[in-house]
């Protein structure tokens, strides 16, 4: 079963200490392939903190780890980075802006 | 060297009017008679030409952190007045707020080799030289905004004028800055709390001081630092009805003390009907005229697009509600404010019409051309480029009467421009565009081609029509090398930066630097401007 | 050792200027007073000389350059991108590139705060220095940023818990206001946090506006917030002394993008007939408003330049890099001091990796690792002097603590553009 998200991505300390050391690092590449979801989505959805899910939007998909976040329920968050990237439209509107907030978004379990 | 030969040469400073002379030039300098060599020198034949030094703009907003928020706000300045890129000169855009390549280019191919960038904030003196450093050919300088300081207005206050005075000199070598300027004194800081002042005598909010105060201060400290020029003045009231009775008040409250009054046609208004302003340029004219401590430059209004830009936080907030478009507004902490607000000046408009007229009459009026300088607050009033029209306007009473027709009916009932019929002469407009402005700025190497002056120089066609003739000039000399021919660039070296360097008491620098714990945001060991940021400069000697 | 103080740190827009390093044999020794998002500005700095490469091959600097210089003169239509953790330095030389090569110029500003220029040309933008803020600033409203992750000293060097002189309490003379679609660090700071539906931004903002004109409005709820609440904010800020928006992300990447900003900027504007208010955009890279401002001093735009004509044009959509990447209408690409292929959309990346691209950088980043010429330069603010402007367009010098051991950006744009036949044809014309 896979259920309809809203994806934003944005700016985490993790991320921003990983890149730092490099973003072929693994606190990097640690701290930008986990998603953050709401703990009523994960029961909705059927997943554990720590499980690995697969994100899936028109432009791509891509694995992530699950955590418990606070958030509302329907929305995701993606720490900025390549594999968030892969899930994000080059559709700028005629901004040069692409949709790196409110992305809808695909969930199911890897 | 290189020789401008038999040209009929103005250079009202060394009192030639007219004259056949030749000008020889070397190493950046005008060369005196007994030094010159035309041996293997290059020459320019000026028979029939007319030969003045190069032009020196007294007040004009090119650079800065309001000028580039300008240049940011409005895309639609910059579509159809671009330049491309030729040879090695920079492409650019940009009608009243041109782009820093050129706007170098486009004074340099007017004749003008010195302009002075009107208004900076201390806090953002470095990004003023920043820009300064991509702005070619002409020499430059900031005058740097003082007239709302918090450390200065607390030193008022308590009655410590010395340490306000070292605390300027500081402030001028902190920024690398040219002159003292004062922008609606303590009318800037009011706003921030949402008001303004109104009268010489109004308080500022938490500080206890008032305009008048601030004024006379900031004129004792110039002339105790013995800076070259005189302290700058955008008064009280700008735009008002009541305008031109507070600059007559801040005229008397000079009480004799040097100073200079910019843009006064913005300052120069009584109330008419309803929301109408008048000219009282007759009563300003007065005033200055018999007040011979005074320069001024007029900030002529010239029809068309303009972007006004000023620290005069409160008047922008006013004209946006009156304009009901765009609105930039900048507080800088501890120190100043500021707006932007683009316009576009009409004649079918009465006020405008009323601003036209009003400029003309206070340069017909002001009895001594040497006090008067041409400017029109660029972009403010007007955009640099069109000096000529307004050269134009002061030359030929034909031509003004023409545009006096065009103008608002409103506007012409019962103006007195009508009945000036005052025309200057090319010996007065070399003054007001040449020797005026940089005998008022203290530049005693500029506005003149004596000996030993600095070799910038401009040869023009003489022609019935003062516009073209001043619009396109056949030679343009900067330091004694040739950047424009025909009216279009040939070189584009880069010009110094002037700047000052008042000597202090350094004992004053613990009490700024508690001043920084207590109230900035940045170190207060980051703030200075140091020399090597500036590139080509030359500090001009105080007199104290 | 030697320690060195008031070193200005470049990670994000708040160029903290109050950093002590203490430099031992050569080497950082220990940092102060820096926050954990900057740290690694000099704890993991790149500063050891080291020889660009072309192909993954260690080169000479004049092979690189030559090899540089080779692909951008014979690109149709070169992208040079990136800019915002540059000096002005290297950012003034950047757009000189573009110039001479009649380049696309485009800067991270496009993925960040793009957005907000657009809603400045269209609004105007009041707005203050950051000390203003510490020193005046009763009501503080966060929106769509989250600057506990991003800003990490913003609250204590400028806004929340900065004690002013007209605020000498800090965080007791101050009213905080969040509003994010989730809760954040700066949200659990707040006094009240307004909790958006995602993409709700611009009902909400303009149901703000309706509310200071005093006008009724009959819904209940807004974009998941309580009309009564918004009711309250909306008189707290026409009643504070001097009230100051910060604004993110949230609002630029969101759905409606400009139009969003353009609301907020429209309110704060009309706030100034009740009290003052201004706005800030939160910058994200330490110099990105920089790149702002040489693009527009130079050019007249502030982002998405396009020299192609001979002169600069301005288009958004149309010369922004993730459009003409995607688009596949850059034949070549230099990218300045920023990783695209970490922060782009995949389609925009991996035109990267199609193309002969370029790559300026103090580090080792995604995009290096595709590029064909890699030059590894001095950081700016740790081995080399430099100009960045901190978010409310304040320049500040960076100071360098190491010796320069690599070129800098400038001079390495420089060495490119004496090299470049073009350059010397335009010279050549003119003569």
């Amino acid at each position: 079963m896979s259920v309809e998200f809203r994806l934003i991505t944005g700016r985490t300390r993790e991320q921003a200490i990983g890149l730092h050391k490099g973003k072929a690092s693994q606190p990097y590449l640690d701290a930008t392939h986990q998603v953050e979801m709401s703990g009523e989505d994960m029961s909705r959805v059927g997943i554990d903190e720590g499980a690995r899910v697969r994100l899936r939007t028109p432009a791509g998909s891509g694995e992530f780890v699950v955590r418990e976040g606070d958030l509302p329920p329907g929305l995701l968050f993606v720490p900025m980075g390549a594999a968030a990237n892969e899930l994000i439209g080059a559709d700028t509107a005629g901004t040069g802006m692409p949709s790196f907030k409110g992305q809808p978004v695909e969930v199911e379990p890897a | 060297m290189r020789g401008i030969l038999g040209g009929r040469v103005y250079d009202p400073a060394n009192g030639i009017d007219g004259e056949v002379r030749d000008i020889w030039m070397r190493d950046g300098r005008i060369v005196p008679a007994d030094e010159i060599d035309p041996q293997g020198a290059e020459t320019f034949d000026a028979t029939g030409l007319v030969v003045m030094p190069g032009g020196v703009d007294i007040h004009s907003h090119i650079v800065g952190a309001k000028v580039n928020v300008g240049r940011k706000l409005r895309p639609e300045d910059h579509r159809g007045s671009e330049r491309e890129r030729r040879g090695g000169y920079w492409s650019g855009s940009g009608y009243t707020v041109p782009t820093t390549h050129l706007t170098g280019y486009l004074y340099a191919e007017m004749g003008y080799t010195t302009v002075m960038e009107a208004a900076t904030a201390p806090l953002v003196a470095r990004h003023t030289h920043e820009e300064f450093a991509d702005l070619p050919i002409v020499d430059k300088g900031a005058f740097i905004t003082m007239g709302n300081n918090h450390f200065l207005m607390r030193a008022i206050k308590e009655g410590r004028r010395e340490e306000a005075r070292d605390y300027v000199a500081w402030l001028l070598r902190a920024s690398k800055g040219y002159a003292i300027k004062i922008v609606n004194p303590g009318g800037v800081e009011n706003w921030k709390w949402g008001g303004n002042v109104e009268e010489l005598d109004d308080e500022v909010i938490g500080f206890e001081v008032t305009p008048r105060q601030i004024l006379e201060t900031l004129g004792w400290i110039n002339d105790e630092l013995g800076l070259p020029h005189v302290p700058h003045i955008h008064g009280i009231n700008l735009g008002r009805g009541r305008s031109g009775r507070t600059t007559v008040e801040s005229i008397r409250a000079l009480n004799g003390r040097r100073a200079h009054l910019c843009h006064l046609q913005f300052l120069s208004y009584r109330a008419g009907k309803g929301a109408m302003h008048l000219s009282d340029a007759a009563s300003v004219a007065e005033a200055v005229n018999t007040a011979s401590n005074l320069t001024v430059d007029v900030g002529q209004l010239v029809f068309g697009p303009a972007t006004t830009m000023t620290s005069d936080g409160p008047l922008q907030h006013n004209l946006h509600k009156t304009m009901g478009g765009r609105w930039v507004n900048d507080d800088v902490e501890s120190e100043t404010g500021g707006g932007i607000v683009p316009v576009t000046y009409e004649p079918t408009n009465p006020i405008n019409s009323v601003m036209w007229l009003t400029g003309l009459e206070l340069f017909l009026l002001i009895d001594d051309p040497w006090r008067v300088s041409l400017t029109t607050d660029h972009p403010n009033a007007g955009v640099f480029v069109h000096y000529p029209q307004v050269i134009k306007l002061l030359m030929d009473s034909a031509y003004r009467a023409e545009m006096f027709a065009g103008i608002h009916r409103r506007a012409r009932k019962g103006a007195l421009l009508p009945e000036l019929e005052r025309e200057y002469s090319l010996y007065d407009i070399a003054i007001v565009t040449r020797a005026g402005p940089a005998r008022s700025l203290g530049l005693r190497n500029k506005g003149h081609l004596g000996p030993g002056a600095d070799a910038d120089a401009t040869v023009y066609e003489e022609k019935a029509d003062k516009e073209e003739m001043f619009a396109r000039p056949r030679y343009v000399f900067k330091d004694g090398g040739l950047v424009v021919r025909d009216g279009e660039l040939v070189a584009a070296p880069q010009g110094r930066t002037l700047h000052v360097a008042p000597a202090y008491d350094s004992a004053i620098e613990e009490r700024i630097r508690e001043h920084f714990r207590e109230a900035y945001t940045v170190s207060f060991d980051n703030y200075s401007v140091s020399e090597e940021e500036l590139g080509r400069n030359e500090t001009v000697p105080c007199d104290a | 050792m030697t320690t060195h103080e008031d070193v200005t740190c470049t990670f994000c827009g708040c160029l903290c200027d109050d950093i002590s390093v203490e430099v031992e044999d050569g080497d950082i020794a220990a940092v102060k007073r820096v926050c954990a998002n900057g740290r690694g500005v000099f704890a993991e700095h790149c500063s050891d000389a080291r020889r660009p490469t072309v192909g993954g091959r260690e080169v000479d600097f004049d092979e690189a350059i030559a090899e540089a210089a080779r692909i951008l003169d014979q690109a149709d239509s070169p992208l040079i991108y990136g800019l915002s953790s540059s000096a002005t330095e290297g950012q003034r030389k950047a757009v000189e590139l573009a110039d001479v090569l009649g380049a696309v110029v485009d800067t991270t500003s496009s993925v960040c705060h793009g957005p907000t220029g657009l809603a400045l040309q269209e609004i105007g933008e009041p707005s203050c220095t950051l000390g203003e803020v510490r020193n005046r600033a009763d009501l503080i409203v966060f929106w769509g940023c989250n600057p506990s992750a991003s800003h990490v000293r913003h609250f204590g060097r400028y806004s929340v818990t900065a004690k002013g002189t007209l605020t000498p309490r800090g965080r007791q003379d101050r009213t905080v206001y969040v509003a994010d679609v989730r809760p954040t660090g700066t949200s659990k700071t707040a006094d009240h946090f307004l909790q958006l539906r995602v993409g709700s931004d611009y009902e909400v903002l303009s149901t703000l506006r309706l509310l200071v004109r005093g006008e009724s409005v009959s819904a209940e709820e807004v974009g998941g917030v309580s009309v009564a609440e918004l009711g309250e904010l909306a008189e707290r800020m026409k009643s504070c002394r001097f009230g100051v928006a910060f604004m993110g992300m949230g609002l630029t990447m969101s759905a409606g993008r400009n139009v969003n900003v353009a609301e907020l900027f429209s309110l704060v504007a009309e706030l100034n007939d009740h009290t003052r208010f201004s706005v800030i955009p939160m910058r994200g890279h330490g110099n990105v408003a920089g790149s702002d401002q040489v693009l527009t001093w130079l050019s007249g735009y502030p982002f998405a330049v396009s020299y192609a004509r001979g002169y600069p044009q301005f288009g958004p959509g149309e010369f922004t890099a993730v459009d003409m990447l995607a688009r596949g209408e850059a034949d070549a690409a230099l990218i300045l001091a920023s990783d695209p292929v970490a922060h782009f959309p995949r389609a925009a990346a991996e035109r990267l990796a199609a193309i002969p691209t370029i790559v300026l950088d103090p580090c080792e980043n995604l995009t290096a690792g595709v590029a064909r010429v890699v030059f590894p330069t001095a950081t700016y603010g740790v081995d080399a002097v430099g100009t960045a402007y901190r978010m409310d367009n304040v320049a500040i010098r960076l100071r360098a603590v190491l010796p320069t051991e690599r070129p800098t950006d400038e001079q390495v744009l420089e060495a490119i553009i004496q090299a470049l036949p073009k350059r010397a044809a335009q010279l050549e014309a003119v003569k």
